[in-house]
């Protein structure tokens, strides 16, 4: 069985971001991108499957910008197979990254695709539902445990309340949450070899997907900032302040 | 045009933030009518009922609907959503999972965690951790949205709806729970508590945080919160973890002991009212959030507040 993961190009989650001024975004100029950190669970937990000898291969997939190449290098020094970037400049929704996901799926049959929960730069947390609905398979979201057996998944689930289990029919869509695993770093050795394994270039275009944006981004502005408060020295201030000035006792 | 809110729910009660999306749904403009999609679900029905502003209670009441699965689920909504100018979900873990499934198979974008409606198609959503606020438009016919629950008001109680009945789709057969794991407490629910004690790597380990925090989160009749190094660690379970990736809050309250405040967990708790940070670090970030911070070990501050409560 052949898994897919999809991996996408990052700010890197220790960044600061600052709001450009102009309000068109945030400013991505000379700052540290990196994998998805959820993405590389998802790569981590493929790998894990492979090794457990209930995988066969190991598909990384990014889309976007020609650096995303880096990214599938990186899933690739990790232990992926093969990467394929569909290559693009356009802003790409989560609808057509699934929708490009969903052309890939068609022609690579994975039994599994595992992508991260959520992105951290859109924090939107729909691309693996969506694949999932275009495919008409079923989705393991949130996973904190997943194991195959008998042409079926059973992931365990982050909900609100705590955790489920759901048992899903393979093929099938798993997203990923934090605690799923570890993810392994990339050894100096194995990101030479990640250099000479295969890294197919494709485009929306070949791939016959329009990837025109349906949400139009306005604005984007600094969040509201909260006024700096006050040191107390001690618990009898606090008390004190907690009643008298901010009246929540 | 009317407007779609499907209802987050157990069967018997309304989750934390089914009101909240009520709200959020008011301010697009249209009739409200809510789905309530569950198996014996009549309690659940009846509470949406009873939410003002909500014109209809449509009820699909069926056996493959009881673990609200988004494979289930998607169908029934997507069937109805044509006859909406919007459909809206609480951003839970439920609405988060069904969601995006509905907006593929309508071939329309999701509006994820929308904290303010603009107008009928411009909504606000927080990216990057909440480091960035986006203003965003849908050219879509139908928008899919789903509601960050601390951006917008529970909606009020004294409704009267009424109940309609519809019929329920097959059982789509991909897919089925076969266990839970639920945490069991008799606390206010994080997403709902106005009170909050939330803490983090700070308490050193499980023993620790319940005898340190429990007896002040008694005597605020708060929720119990943490940071995701204390739940990586083992001190607590999964769904107590309050941040970017974990639940989002805005209690009246919240005091953060033993957490450094690191921008993944200021994205889950900054919109609180009143922050109170206890942590031997001065220089700590979450006393940049802070309205009131107090420097010093947690073992000597924390039971030193119970007492003086
Ligand atoms: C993709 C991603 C998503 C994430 N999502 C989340 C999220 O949703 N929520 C979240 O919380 N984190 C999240 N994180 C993790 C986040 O980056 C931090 O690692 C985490 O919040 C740190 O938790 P902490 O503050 O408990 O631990 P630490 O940063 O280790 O801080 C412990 C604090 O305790 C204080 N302390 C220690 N002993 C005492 C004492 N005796 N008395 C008083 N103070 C004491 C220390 O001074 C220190 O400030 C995420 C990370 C990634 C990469
Ligand atoms: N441009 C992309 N390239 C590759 N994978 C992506 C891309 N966008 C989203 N994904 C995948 O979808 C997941 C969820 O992203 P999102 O829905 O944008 O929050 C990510 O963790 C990735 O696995």
């Amino acid at each position: 069985m052949k898994i897919l993961v999809p991996v996408k190009r990052v700010i890197d989650y220790n960044v600061k971001v600052r709001v450009k001024a102009d309000q068109t975004g945030v400013d991505l100029a000379n700052v540290k991108m990196s994998m998805n950190p959820f993405d590389e669970i998802s790569v981590e937990e493929a790998l894990k499957l492979k090794e457990a000898g209930a995988a066969t291969e190991v598909v990384a997939v990014s889309i976007g910008v020609t650096q995303c190449q880096e990214t599938l290098r990186t899933a690739m020094a990790m232990g992926a197979d093969r990467g394929i970037l569909v290559e693009s400049s356009a802003d790409l929704q989560p609808l057509a990254v699934a929708k490009l996901l969903k052309a890939l799926c068609d022609k690579e049959a994975p039994g599994l695709v595992i992508l991260g929960k959520q992105a951290i730069d859109d924090d939107s947390n729909q691309t693996g539902q969506m694949l999932a609905a275009l495919l008409g398979w079923p989705q393991a979201t949130f996973a904190s445990k997943v194991t195959l057996a008998d042409g079926n998944a059973s992931v365990v689930r982050e909900v609100d309340g705590g955790l489920e289990t759901v048992s899903v029919k393979l093929p099938a869509i798993v997203t990923t949450d934090l605690r799923l695993n570890t993810p392994r770093y990339a050894t100096l050795p194995n990101i030479m070899k990640a250099k000479k394994k295969p890294l197919d270039v494709v485009t929306p275009e070949s791939l016959g997907v329009d990837v025109t944006p349906r949400l139009t981004t306005l604005k984007v502005v600094e969040p509201p900032k909260r006024k700096g408060g006050v040191m107390v020295p001690d618990v009898a201030a606090l008390v004190d302040k907690l009643k008298n000035e901010a009246k929540v006792l | 045009m009317s407007i779609l809110v499907i209802a987050d729910h157990d069967n018997a009660h309304l989750k934390p933030g089914v009101t909240n999306s009520i709200t959020a749904a008011s301010k697009c403009g249209g009739d409200i009518h809510v789905l309530v999609a569950g198996s014996g679900c009549g309690a659940a029905a009846a509470a949406v009922a009873a939410v003002s502003g909500v014109a209809k209670v449509l009820v699909a009441d069926a056996p493959q609907y009881a673990d609200g699965l988004a494979e289930n689920l998607a169908p029934l909504v997507v069937g109805l959503a044509k006859g909406y100018s919007h459909v809206l979900v609480s951003a839970s873990a439920f609405g988060k999972n069904l969601m995006p499934r509905v907006a593929a198979l309508l071939d329309v974008a999701q509006v994820s965690d929308i904290v303010a409606v603009e107008s009928a198609d411009t909504f606000v959503r927080p990216i990057y951790a909440g480091n960035a606020f986006a203003t965003v438009k849908s050219s879509d016919a139908i928008k899919c949205i789903t509601v960050r629950a601390t951006g917008f008001d529970a909606a009020a109680g004294g409704g009267s709806a009424a109940t309609e009945n519809i019929a329920a789709g097959a059982d789509a057969g991909l897919s089925k729970v076969t266990g839970r794991e639920m945490t069991k407490s008799d606390r206010p629910q994080l997403a709902a508590a106005k009170r909050i004690v939330s803490g983090g790597r700070g308490l050193g380990d499980g023993d620790k945080y319940r005898a340190v925090l429990e007896p002040l989160a008694d005597k605020l009749g708060a929720a119990l919160g943490a940071s995701r190094a204390a739940v990586d660690a083992g001190f607590v379970p999964n769904d107590y973890q309050v941040g970017q990736t974990g639940k989002i809050v805005a209690p009246e309250l919240y005091i953060a002991v033993g957490i450094s405040g690191a921008i993944q967990h200021l994205a889950g708790m900054k919109d609180s009212k009143v922050i109170v940070a206890i942590n031997k670090d001065p220089e700590a970030p979450i006393f940049q959030v802070a309205d009131y911070g107090l420097v010093g070990d947690l073992f000597n501050v924390v039971p030193e507040l119970t007492a003086a409560l």
